[in-house]
């Protein structure tokens, strides 16, 4: 009976253990940088689902979670232990680029391959819908007459990239970089917490993500100021882009992938073509515009000059806003 | 009548052979999975998503899968914490006060079903709550602002006296402590590194789930070595192998008020199960606690966590389904499965997936039945772990310990870690400090500091917003009462000391 027990126990803290990833062998691997349930653990996971269901990989991708110093200990790790490791793969997003820009990561963007990007997140400044704000033009007015007068919160803290996209609109606007420092901004778990809470009226606007918050604009909770993109949202084509109220500001937060810096030539294009792939298929487009991303592909030399103007582009904005 | 229409459709869904038979064998492994200290619900539901997407499951059938692997695991957690005085997971700390003293009296297989019993209740207020007034209460936790929530974090340290203990200074020396290691690592407010020593490792602070391995498993093993030279036989009497029905009786009033304690914990996001079970328990013990006998094995003082636990889990699933907030760590692994399975939870949720939704309602009712069913049974397999000769029992625990803490994070200085914390848990024990304030302090820490902060961004810096809401208000005065009450108390028990010594002279 005991000797059963003990190995039934063992049994499964064994098979926890090599499920969990500790034993893959040739299997492609990806790292999601963050613990279960966040966005990068989402980008491994469903990129992982889908090259598997279509069949564009062999065996099922293993996904494994090494968080901490946002994205910064699984840099740390692919750079010193494994950087020619051609089966794997790291989640990331403009986030991560925001810590490089900002010095926050071991090394800069270059210690690298970027392989892509295959969809992203469009940042939306919201209000709750009885506000009194009806357009960019309105918050930003009452920002420039008193840039305390408005309490603005997001999923990111003091100098991350919720709070950048909403300095670069108050630049657009004509605020100088003074006044930056008094707009207040409160950091929240997430999108949901922040809207939750502008809700409760805690706050009285919210910059974040779309695709966390957008069931709360269909159900009409919450109204979109403006979206920070070139083009209107395909999921809510009423709302104004910044760009349309005067604004020219975009804050993408695109998902996407690098590897090791010293995978070759040969493996590097294989991961490019493997993801061009799947952002072909049209069940990436339906995995994508069902979170609330919008498919935009940049892979290859493409997009690694783009990652690398990013993170020149934060480094100069978190300069102008005094963050770094 | 809409509601009990929707339900019955919902247990149409649910109950599908097959759908039945992932439940069952969700259950199990749930339960086996909380058992094992270091792998809690957030791995198990974790590992379990990818064989899930593997098998091509469709959406409801992965749903109730993974809701029975939570539920079980809230289930399997007091497992270790009775019988070896080592908790399976983090909710399941409080279990340890009075189930462990109750295997140690030989009562172990009483203390394993009452806590079945309370399990079970505890997960059928929060069913029922979660079934009756979800929309309802969603609302909750769009009134409880950042000030809110600090004064409910003060509200439970207040009560860390309530714990019971030798020396009130000690557990609040312990509950300090806890408090400064949970400022370790990123601030979030401003990205500033603190206390790490330019460590990355150190950067998301200490995972509190190495930290409790640690604290118990290790210490245990470390107290075993030091007497290892006269220990023989095994841990503790065994017992009765299946409880008597009449047995599992008592906690039966405890089980319900700490259903109702840890529900409304749970349905704010923040600490969640833990402190469900923690403030079920302090209020439990407030309350019956007549002739001193918690912590000594007082049937009450197991039930009452344990259905706060269970309690609270259930509450949790209401703000992530109806606000897509998830209030615990595996809720917040759930929400990201239903993202990635194209369901978007939030206020429309009920309205647009309906059959999803109510499907996964009764499969936890399901799930609850199926878990009680087992783990009566199960009692008889559990209790043997005591016959166990210590000398394969500790290598035992430290093998799981190594495994599970390295299964969860796949980093050596996570094994590190907790090796420290085995030798900060030694120390305590041997200075007779609880270890629970300090599992408390870091558990709640980290929230208690950013509400702290969220409110003092929003009026910027104007400590008077703390005060001003009238639930903030209530809790503080609520907390000023239980702290005069306390030692008002002291005061007449020291009087009474007193008057009893002078008559002796007299």
């Amino acid at each position: 009976m005991m000797t059963k027990l003990t190995r039934l126990l063992t049994g499964v803290a064994t098979a926890a253990m090599i499920l969990a990833g500790a034993g893959g062998a040739s299997a492609a691997e990806c790292i999601a940088p963050a613990d279960p349930g966040g966005g990068w653990d989402f980008t491994c996971r469903t990129v992982g689902r889908l090259l598997y269901d279509l069949k564009i990989a062999e065996e099922p991708v293993q996904v494994t979670n090494m968080p901490g110093g946002v994205g910064a200990v699984a840099y740390a790790n692919v750079m010193s232990k494994r950087p020619s490791d051609a089966d794997l793969i790291v989640a990331t997003s403009t986030v991560g680029v925001t810590q490089i820009a900002q010095g926050k990561y071991p090394a800069d963007t270059d210690v690298m391959r970027w392989i892509g990007m295959l969809g992203t997140d469009v940042g939306v400044i919201v209000v709750p819908k009885d506000s009194p704000y009806k357009s960019l033009s309105d918050l930003m007015d009452a920002y420039k007459k008193d840039p305390a007068s408005v309490v603005a919160a997001g999923s990111s803290g003091a100098g991350g990239w919720d709070h950048i996209r909403l300095l670069m609109v108050a630049k657009a606007a004509g605020m100088e970089a003074d006044a930056f420092k008094q707009i207040r901004w409160v950091q929240f778990d997430g999108g949901s917490p922040a809207v939750t809470q502008m809700i409760g009226g805690q706050v009285q606007v919210v910059t974040t993500d779309l695709g966390e918050v957008a069931g709360f604009v269909e159900s009409g909770d919450i109204r979109i100021l403006g979206t920070l993109s070139d083009e209107p949202v395909p999921a809510f084509p009423d709302a104004p882009t910044a760009k349309s109220q005067g604004f020219d500001v975009t804050g993408y937060n695109w998902r996407g992938f690098y590897t090791g810096g010293e995978v070759s030539d040969a493996d590097y294009q294989k991961w490019v073509d493997t993801m061009k792939k799947l952002y072909d298929s049209p069940e990436w487009k339906k995995a994508a515009e069902g979170s609330g991303l919008v498919p935009i592909w940049r892979g290859g030399a493409e997009f690694e000059t783009y990652v690398g103007e990013q993170a020149e582009q934060m480094r100069q904005i978190s300069k102008d806003i005094g963050v770094m | 009548m809409e509601i009990l229409s929707s339900l019955a459709d919902g247990f149409a869904i649910a109950a599908t052979p097959t759908n039945l038979l992932f439940a069952v064998f969700g259950c199990f492994l749930g339960t086996i999975i909380g058992a094992l200290p270091g792998i809690g619900p957030v791995n198990g539901v974790a590992i379990l998503i990818p064989i899930a997407f593997a098998l091509k499951l469709d959406p409801t059938t992965i749903l109730i899968l993974l809701s029975c692997i939570y539920y079980g695991c809230t289930y399997g957690g007091r497992i270790a914490s009775i019988m070896l005085n080592i908790p399976g997971d983090a909710s399941s700390i409080m279990a340890t006060l009075d189930g462990h003293p109750m295997a140690k009296a030989g009562k172990a297989s009483e203390a394993l079903a009452i806590s079945a019993v309370a399990s079970f209740i505890g997960s059928s207020v929060a069913t029922l709550g979660l079934t009756l007034f979800a929309p309802f209460l969603a609302k909750a936790a769009i009134y409880f602002g950042p000030s809110d929530y600090f004064a409910l974090y003060v509200l439970a340290f207040a009560m860390i006296s309530g714990l019971g203990g030798a020396n009130p200074w000690k557990m609040l020396l312990a509950g300090f402590i806890g408090l400064m290691l949970s400022s370790v690592g990123l601030d979030p407010g401003t990205g500033m590194a603190r206390y790490t020593g330019g460590s990355f490792n150190l950067y998301d602070g200490f995972d509190p789930i190495v930290a409790i391995v640690g604290l118990f498993a290790i210490s245990e093993v470390l107290l075993y070595l030091e007497t290892a030279t006269h220990a023989s036989g095994s841990l503790v009497p065994m017992g009765k192998a299946i409880p008597r029905f009449r047995e599992m009786l008592p906690g039966l009033g405890a089980s319900f008020r700490g259903s109702l304690v840890g529900f409304v914990s749970g349905i704010l996001p923040g600490a969640g199960a833990s402190q469900g079970a923690y403030m079920a328990y302090v209020i439990e013990r407030r309350f019956s606690n007549k002739n001193n006998t918690f912590g000594k094995g007082d049937p009450r003082g197991l039930a009452a966590p344990e259905a706060g636990d269970n309690a609270a889990a259930g509450g949790a699933l209401i703000p992530m389904l109806t606000l897509g907030i998830p209030g615990s760590g595996t809720t917040a692994v759930m929400l990201a499965m239903l993202v990635s399975l194209n369901i978007q939870p939030g206020p429309l949720l009920f309205e647009r997936q309906p059959q999803m939704v109510w499907g996964l309602i009764a499969s936890l009712y399901i799930a609850n039945i199926v878990l009680l069913v087992m783990n009566i049974p199960l009692v008889g397999l559990f209790t043997r772990m005591l016959t166990m000769p210590q000398w394969i029992l500790m290598p035992f625990i430290i093998i799981v310990s190594f495994l599970g803490v390295y299964s969860i994070s796949h980093s050596t200085f996570d094994l590190m870690v907790m090796i420290g914390f085995g030798v900060l848990g030694y120390i305590f024990r041997k200075l007779d400090i609880s270890l629970i304030p300090l599992v408390l302090g870091m558990l709640l820490g980290a929230d208690m500091e950013n509400n702290l902060r969220r409110a003092l961004s929003i009026s910027n810096g104007d400590f008077a917003i703390l005060v001003q809401s009238p639930i903030a208000a209530t809790l503080y005065s609520l907390t000023a009462l239980i702290l005069l009450g306390a030692f008002a108390l002291a005061l007449l028990k020291s009087r009474r000391e007193r008057l009893d010594t002078t008559e002796v002279e007299d």
